[in-house]
């Protein structure tokens, strides 16, 4: 890298999780953006309208009538070589869904940003992560970011990796609506943004739709190729989780800031660690750092890389843990291990004769409070666990109606 | 400074999570830490609402609402009292929109005079913004009762948000909120 982070001059403003993200997109001069409005969400767009009326974006916004239109118009931008944006929520990431595949399958490097939202029905406006949940799937690099400025960094490494010829795969970046979307807090953006448009240089020179060199996208792919085209996304998929690492760490090189697949703190000697993502990871931490004051011995840790799932790092970071409590926020129905994360953790450790208990909880579904007492509840609980021997093999669905755990 | 926890009370379209989010620039544009973010109902006209901010010297991590604030600022006289005596400390400073002086509200509320503060802030904003919304004001009459931000700074703050004219009469409610608070009482507290 050319540019020393010594010479980043930045400035210091009070941003939303929305408008943090808003102002990556116009520091990396994203080319289209297309989207439909939905609570959370929508201040980002409308941030991002706002850099263009002004003059300091010089992108084509395109309004369409849908979530499922917004992600096509997208995809039709990025099949030409462009970079694209959009960013939503809730239902209307569900309505995205089949588009979602179609994306990946194409393999465009889009980025999107999802303020992560309940799902209908009953109607809730509220937090939870069981939209962005629902996407496990679809083949999107996903990340989960829990402050302001990491939203503003995650999208800019978004597009680095998103564009890198040996993944050309989608990136998404969740963060909690409301309790981020909408809180303010202090954001360091570089005065210049040219540092960022050089760390993140668009490619134009991928495969793409251009009349002088016609070439055909997303044709039918009969049993005796289809395969060998979704095998080809499970590979990518497994490079990047190699090629989120570099970025993380030229992104430190150059920017100061310093991102990993986990975070931790206070792991070293814990016997009960805490995982979560998100927002709401802070309160774990605060609520963390005072027990550990107090002298019991309990860790936190925050995924922040959902997909491709960094199954390494986690046996890494929690492995030396006698027991570890998973807290999600969006319900698998019908599973005995209903949280997402949990479930992926077990079978990161599966097989590992040495491997820690782990304990599925669910809390914060629809944005139900999620305070320190809480955390303190939970790990209190966890201890008691300890205490008998005897993991629960069921998620505790944790401060719902007339469910106790003694 | 240690943390401070800011709880606004108001109804919907008084302003109260303006006031929180101006409060939060302004400390951002000191250099402090500060996170400030609204109770997220379904926000309706005369429903109440509550926001809050958070000042530090040092990052905040915790995104959990604040159930025992250091302040309690009330936008509306109307509210029921129950709402913003819940979770208070024995400590909490109050900083209320009446008419009435501080020995009544004390009185109401059952706490010691000392942590009352009353301003007229609805007189204010009909005088120099000719409508009733108050919140700016009540940031006036917080920080001329707790010097958290300088003044000048919540006036970026007002001219960021804000812009134009209304940004400028905002400025003037600010700056009488403030001395009428500053005038009305003898001992600083923070």
């Amino acid at each position: 890298m050319a540019v020393q982070k010594a010479e980043i001059k930045w400035k210091r403003l009070p941003l939303s999780t929305n408008y943090a993200v808003a102002y990556a997109v116009k520091d990396l001069d994203v080319d289209v953006v297309s989207a439909y409005p939905i609570t959370p969400q929508t201040t980002v767009v409308e941030k991002i309208a706002e850099f263009i009326a002004d003059g300091e974006l010089d992108a084509e916004m395109i309004h369409v009538e849908s979530e499922h239109s917004a992600l096509s118009a997208a995809a039709g931008a990025s099949a030409t070589g462009v970079r694209a944006f959009t960013a939503t929520a809730s239902q209307g990431l569900e309505l995205m869904h089949e588009v979602l595949h179609i994306v990946s399958g194409l393999r465009l490097p889009i980025v999107m940003t999802v303020a992560t939202r309940a799902l209908s029905a009953p109607i809730s406006i509220w937090n939870d992560y069981s939209d962005l949940m629902n996407t496990r799937d679809t083949s999107w690099i996903t990340l989960i970011v829990s402050s302001a400025q990491e939203a503003y960094d995650a999208v800019v490494e978004a597009y680095k990796v998103a564009e890198d010829p040996e993944i050309l795969l989608p990136v998404m970046v969740g963060y909690d609506g409301y309790i981020m979307s909408h809180t303010y807090e202090p954001v360091l953006v570089p005065e210049d943004p040219t540092i960022v448009r050089e760390f993140a240089p668009k490619n134009y020179d991928r495969i793409k739709l251009d009349p002088d060199r016609p070439v055909t996208f997303g044709t039918i792919a009969d049993p005796n190729w289809y395969y060998e085209f979704k095998y080809q996304q499970v590979e990518a998929m497994m490079r990047a989780l190699k090629k989120i690492e570099e970025v993380n760490e030229e992104f430190y090189k150059v920017f100061g800031r310093r991102y990993k697949h986990i975070e931790t703190c206070c792991t070293d000697d814990a016997d009960v660690i805490l995982l979560t993502y998100g927002g709401i990871y802070g309160t774990f931490l605060e609520a963390v750092r005072k027990m550990n004051s107090n002298g019991e011995k309990v860790g936190v840790a925050r995924l922040r890389t959902w997909r491709p799932f960094p199954a390494e790092d986690i046996v890494k970071a929690l492995g030396s843990a006698r027991l570890v409590v998973v807290a999600d926020r969006a319900i698998s129905y019908g599973a005995r291990i209903a949280g997402p994360v949990a479930l992926e953790v077990m079978s990161s450790f599966y097989g590992d004769p040495d491997a820690p208990q782990v304990m599925s909880v669910i809390v914060g579904i629809g944005q139900r409070r999620v305070t320190e007492k809480t955390v303190a509840e939970i790990v209190d609980y966890a201890f008691r666990v300890l205490e008998r021997g005897r993991v629960p093999r069921e998620s505790l669905y944790w401060g719902v109606r007339g469910v106790r755990y003694e | 400074m240690t943390r401070y926890e800011i709880r606004w009370h108001g109804r919907g379209g008084q302003g109260a999570v303006t006031a929180s989010m101006i409060l939060a620039m302004a400390a951002v544009y000191e250099g402090k830490y500060a996170q400030a973010f609204p109770e997220f109902g379904a926000e309706r006209r005369g429903a109440p609402v509550r926001a809050y901010t958070r000042i530090d010297d040092e990052p905040i991590y915790t995104r959990a609402p604040i159930l025992h604030p250091d302040v309690v600022v009330v936008l509306d006289p109307s509210l029921p009292k129950e709402l913003y005596l819940e979770g208070v400390k024995d400590s909490t400073i109050f900083i209320i929109n009446t008419k009435k002086g501080r020995d009544d509200i004390a009185r109401e509320l059952g706490v010691g005079k000392e942590r009352v503060f009353t301003v007229d802030a609805t007189r204010i904003a009909l005088e120099t913004l000719k409508v009733p919304i108050v919140n700016t004001a009540m940031v006036g009459a917080l920080i001329g009762v707790l010097p958290l931000v300088k003044l000048e700074n919540v006036e970026r703050a007002v001219r960021e948000t804000f812009g134009g004219r209304i940004a400028e009469a905002n400025v003037v409610a600010i700056r009488k909120a403030y001395e009428e608070i500053r005038a009305g009482r003898v001992e600083v507290v923070g």
